[in-house]
């Protein structure tokens, strides 16, 4: 099974919304080309906000894996 | 008590610095040797600006000698703090000499970061200093027309609804001169939403709407073009503009990155609760200066105050400490007509926000006038942190 290499994760659990959105919106200003973003979110209108501005940001969402009570939220960096 | 009095130092002579040193020095006396240290030992009344800017306030009613708003028994140290030894419980000082604390609260606010994005310094205005409103003033006074562009170029920043505010307010603005219809005003957001949080923007965007003032959604600020008066995003939009007015970045102050208490943009780790700082027993923070999840505001600052003067008092007086800060935060929003709204949360309830009405405007204008002799000195009435308004909690 093939897994994604994480560059950078980001631990937002508890953060309330926008907070991790916007953590990832500075991961990715600081980041590289290709890197992995991963962000730890339980709040859920992180399950709209994120995946919406990734497109929006023409970036990758690579995955969202559900885990008890948060998602992670695996984003490339493409440009 | 008896004996050797506690020295507590108080870096930063905002509204939490303030607020915190006279709540101290009312409730110790003599028990306490309480010094606030600030660089220019004067304070500013920041929400201001925004009127300012707009030609609704003066300078001189915004600003006051920090001297003036301190108990008697509190020392003011005009000194700007360069490192902080939490371990020897000292703090050294820029001009040679330091200062040692049985206590320290940590006050230091944000400073503004220009230069991270390119074009930023030269090719926008701003209300988020004195010079700026000033500034930001001048280029309204002989605008005639043409497209305004304003934007936030990063979060966290301080006073968060004061892009939509200020977005409504030169609406208003430029209709009362008359060049409302040679005009467009635009409100680029770094969200999806006009404003961060969501119950706000639904108030907010359909007056917006009804007004005509544009929304930009998922324009994060990368950098200006001042010769080509473009802002581009990082999203990949550009925007033109005539007039671009632009919250800056904000950071933690170099004191707190020089002596290696804060995260990545110089925020301090502090306890949601107890307001502990770095994990140290005897440091607390407050304020812009924090890395917590809350809005950067003079409110928060206001409502974490009380938690931090009766959390040293109770370390000194052998009591346990029992106060804990809730996430309190209470802040007005103008939304121009002589109207305004009010965003009452903590870190349980998200705000539901009343119809703007002009009650509200005119709590918020009693509020400005009424900040000097009410708020630095703890005479404001309020009811016990963490606890909230009717309509919230429902």
């Amino acid at each position: 099974m093939e897994t994604t290499t994480v560059t950078t994760t980001i631990d937002a659990r508890g953060m309330p919304c926008p907070g991790p959105l916007m953590s990832l919106i500075g991961a990715i200003r600081q980041g590289q080309v290709d890197d992995v973003i991963e962000v730890l979110s339980s709040d859920d209108g992180s399950k709209t906000d994120i995946p919406a501005w990734v497109a929006k940001a023409q970036h990758e969402l690579v995955e969202v894996v559900p885990e008890d009570g948060y998602a992670r939220f695996r984003v490339r960096k493409v440009r | 008590m008896s004996g050797v009095p506690a020295r507590i130092v108080v870096l930063g002579g905002g509204v939490g610095g303030t607020l915190v040193a006279n709540l101290l020095d009312k409730r110790l006396g003599k028990d306490a040797a309480i010094t606030v240290v600030d660089p220019t030992g004067m304070h500013d009344y920041q929400p201001g600006y925004l009127y300012l800017a707009l030609n609704g306030a003066n300078a001189h009613w915004l600003s006051r000698d920090e001297r003036t708003l301190l108990r008697g028994g509190v020392d003011l140290a005009i000194e700007e703090a360069v490192r902080i030894h939490p371990d020897a419980g000292t703090v050294q000082l820029a001009r040679g000499g330091s200062l040692a604390w049985d206590y320290l609260v940590i006050a230091t606010g944000a400073r503004l970061v220009y230069d991270e994005i390119p074009g930023l310094a030269e090719g926008s205005h701003g209300f988020y200093s004195l010079t700026e409103a000033e500034r930001l003033r001048a280029a309204l006074r002989t605008f005639s027309g043409g497209k305004i562009v304003i934007g936030v170029a990063g979060i966290p920043y301080k006073c968060p609804p004061a892009p939509v505010e200020f977005a409504m307010l030169l609406e208003e603005h430029l209709r009362d001169r008359g060049i409302r219809d040679r005009s467009e005003v635009v409100l680029a957001s770094p969200l999806n939403r006009a404003f961060t949080i969501e119950s706000a923007s639904k108030i907010v965007q359909p007056i917006m709407r009804e007004r005509g003032i544009q929304l930009e959604t998922f324009f994060n600020v990368e950098s200006v073009d001042p010769s080509a008066g473009i802002v581009s995003s990082l999203e990949g939009d550009k925007l033109e503009y005539d007039l671009l007015v632009l919250v800056p970045p904000h950071r933690g102050q170099d004191v707190i990155s020089d002596s290696n208490l804060g995260d990545a943009g110089g925020w301090i780790p502090t306890n949601r609760s107890t307001l502990n700082a770095g994990g140290y027993e005897r440091v607390f923070a407050l304020g812009d200066a924090t890395d917590l999840p809350i809005s950067k505001s003079g409110s928060t600052a206001h409502f974490e105050a009380p938690v931090i003067a009766s959390r040293i008092a109770s370390l000194i007086l052998g009591t346990a400490p029992a106060e804990n800060y809730g996430g309190r935060v209470m802040c007005f929003l103008e939304t121009g007509n002589g109207k305004a709204t009010v965003l009452r949360f903590d870190y349980e309830h998200p705000p539901v926000p009343p119809e703007p009405s002009r009650g509200w405007h005119m709590a918020k204008w009693i509020f400005n006038r009424a900040y000097w002799e009410t708020v630095p000195q703890g005479r404001l009435p309020d009811r016990a942190p963490g606890t909230m308004p009717k309509e919230v909690v429902r």
